[in-house]
């Protein structure tokens, strides 16, 4: 009787392997983008179509203790040939071992708390083609340990092959003046160049209502460090830049804390350069803001949250557009079984009167498809700043797509 | 979920026990006797499929997949995983339930790779667009109520206790919830909300109960009309599982991240 039962338990929990052991997943969908002006460059056009799939195939095994992971990406553009690009999102081993885990191979990971801006999220590289809002991330190669255990979490990275960001081409919209050239080589100014490995370590933990993350970085700074120009005009003015890319240690911290309804976040980094021009100099940047919830807006179902967060930076005034700059923004939940949302803020210089702002919405059709729109405005930005190239690019975006 | 709602409308049986008890300790009592149990069924694992339904009758459909961790002398852990609509696969949410201080709880965003801690106090909000809300989710704590038994009363041809409960969180979206409790097996038959104004806002139905382990009653379905809307959520469970053998470490963002 013993033996029957011992042998039910046992099976039960060998049959206790996920439900989705082995499964496809991804979407597909179709984009739009209608531009309210004409270009400043001729080459550039009004509206663009363009097409994208992510498939994902995910398995896993003993339990769930082991999982392989996989995602693909790929975009064709109607016109702008640096923005029809692949990518390999993630084609990594998960294998966990007690408190312990390890993940080997191309994947992505996701650093810090604010929303307007990410400062200590290094890993991996931005694929800035995809959205100019640079959330969208290309896949790492890496060596992943981490340990989850009472007193916080450890993660340690080893990070070989640096991956190259992406830039809108010469007919894509919207993109600074100067193209930057991503078919000529980047610069690397030292040796190792894309081949130097890279190595991260973060600590992390929570202490009732605080969060809290310590991070460092030691390896090729994701954000070029300049952009070096390698075609002129008749005139002498650059028409073309390759980006330079350096190497930093950064460290890191980001936290945040509720009282209340009320969210308040902070991150910050402190980046030295160890190599090329701005060797041995230093650069902080920090994001600070609070998030205040009104659950039940006007009684109903639906949440407002208003985000405000405020951007500083010592580092030259060329590299960032966040350097003295308030974002403001409404965050509208509907609740509802569709899932319903709107954000929609901007972003105001504190010693210019540049401002950018933007509306994202998003629903779900039915069971499988989303739709998503995005408008995003460029005023009164000034000469000499990085969004005065963005000046006649206002733009809608509407996406559709397909969820399987 | 359910064990824990359980574990606050269960009346004590004290028929024979002539303590002059009033009917607010005889309410807490209860609550703690009921807790007591449910107590013992290590983990659990269950499949959930919620449907949504509005006023013209449309219907939209949630998978969710949930797994519970029993920790003894603090609320439990428990992790839920969506499997459909599609564009949410992957998205998880991880709760440490706490007795008298808020519960902890993260978001996985599987787009994004990323783990957002969210506000447990925002849990008067409706959960993925159902009539739930969180809190109507959250592990019931005996502690995060008070009560008062009310009276006896037949419902559907079964003998119920009924109890009233206050909710101690201030933020809660109700000012009572009236339940009616099987006498015999002292399980949830019926529990009606009342909201903030004290006026009558959802009933949820139990149906279908099966025992597990000759101890674990758990239902079927669980059915939630909204009078006030019109709108309603019906909750089905299958393929309970008890002790499977899950772990702290199953319990963590770094679990929370690995969710599929």
């Amino acid at each position: 009787m013993k033996h029957v039962l011992t042998g039910f338990m046992l099976s039960t929990v060998l049959l206790q392997t996920p439900v989705n052991a082995a499964q496809w997943s991804g979407y597909v969908s179709g984009q739009y983008r209608g531009f309210f002006e004409d270009p400043a460059d001729p080459r550039q056009h009004n509206n663009y179509l363009s097409a994208a799939a992510e498939p994902e195939f995910y398995h896993s095994w003993q339990g769930g203790d082991h999982s392989f992971n996989s995602i693909l990406f790929y975009r064709v553009d109607q016109y702008d040939d640096n923005r029809t690009h692949g990518d390999i999102r993630e084609l990594s081993w998960t294998g966990v071992f007690d408190a312990f885990e390890i993940t080997a191979g191309i994947s992505k990971v996701f650093w810090g708390v604010a929303e307007t801006q990410h400062l200590v999220d290094i890993i991996n590289q931005t694929d800035l083609v995809e959205n100019v809002d640079g959330e969208d991330k290309l896949g790492q190669p890496m060596v992943k340990l981490s340990t989850a255990q009472d007193w916080g979490t450890v993660d340690f990275f080893v990070l070989p092959y640096f991956r190259e960001r992406t830039f809108p081409g010469v007919e894509g919209r919207p993109r600074p003046e100067v193209v930057v050239n991503t078919d000529a080589d980047a610069i690397y100014d030292f040796s190792a160049g894309q081949d130097h490995v890279d190595l991260a370590l973060r600590y992390s933990h929570y202490i009732g209502e605080w969060e809290f993350g310590l991070s460092y970085f030691s390896g090729i700074d994701r954000l070029p460090s300049d952009f070096f120009p390698i075609t002129f005009d008749p005139g002498g003015q650059p028409t073309a830049v390759v980006p330079v890319y350096s190497l930093i240690n950064q460290a890191g911290i980001d936290g945040q804390v509720f009282f209340g309804d009320w969210t308040w976040k902070l991150e910050a980094i402190n980046k030295e350069y160890r190599s090329g021009r701005r060797k041995g100099s230093h650069a902080f940047q920090s994001v600070v803001g609070f998030e205040y919830t009104w659950v039940g807006f006007t009684g109903g179902a639906s949440d407002l949250g208003f985000v405000v967060e405020y951007h500083y930076s010592d580092a030259n005034v060329r590299d960032t557009i966040f350097d003295n700059d308030f974002a403001t923004a409404l965050r509208f939940v509907l609740n509802d079984a569709q899932s319903t949302e709107v954000l929609m803020g901007f972003l105001t210089d504190a010693d210019t009167r540049t401002a950018a702002g933007f509306i994202e919405a998003s629903r779900r059709i039915g069971q499988n498809w989303v739709l998503e729109a995005e408008l995003r405005t460029y005023n009164g930005t000034e000469q000499d700043r990085p969004l005065f190239s963005f000046r006649f690019d206002n733009f809608v975006q509407v996406d559709l797509a397909y969820h399987f | 979920m359910i064990r824990s709602t359980i574990a606050a409308f269960v009346v004590a049986l004290l028929p024979f026990a002539l303590i002059a008890e009033t009917v607010e300790e005889k309410g807490l009592a209860i609550a703690v006797e009921a807790d007591k149990r449910d107590e013992g069924f290590d983990d659990s694992t269950a499949n959930m499929t919620m449907e949504l339904r509005n006023k013209q009758g449309d219907t939209s459909t949630r998978y969710i997949r949930i797994k519970t961790l029993e920790v003894i002398g603090d609320g439990d852990k428990s992790m839920s995983i969506f499997d459909e609509p599609a564009d949410v696969k992957g998205t998880a949410f991880l709760t440490f339930s706490h007795a008298i201080k808020p519960d902890e709880q993260w978001l996985y965003l599987p787009a994004l790779k990323r783990v957002k801690r969210i506000n447990s106090k925002n849990k008067s909000g409706p959960f993925m667009g159902s009539e739930f809300a969180y809190e109507d989710i959250a592990s019931q704590e005996v502690e995060k109520y008070s009560y008062k038994y009310l009276r006896d009363e037949t419902l559907n041809g079964i003998d119920c206790f009924v109890i009233e409960r206050y909710p101690a969180y201030k933020h809660s979206g109700y000012t009572r919830q009236v339940g009616w409790i099987n006498k015999a097996e002292y399980r949830p038959e019926k529990i009606v909300f009342y909201d903030r104004k004290n006026t009558l806002l959802k009933t949820l139905t139990y149906d279908g109960y099966q025992q597990f382990l000759d101890k674990f009653w758990r239902a079927d379905q669980m059915n939630m009309e909204n009078h006030q809307t019109g709108k309603s959520t019906t909750l089905t469970w299958s393929d309970y599982q008890f002790k499977t053998g899950l772990k702290d470490n199953d319990f963590n963002k770094n679990s929370l991240k690995r969710a599929k």
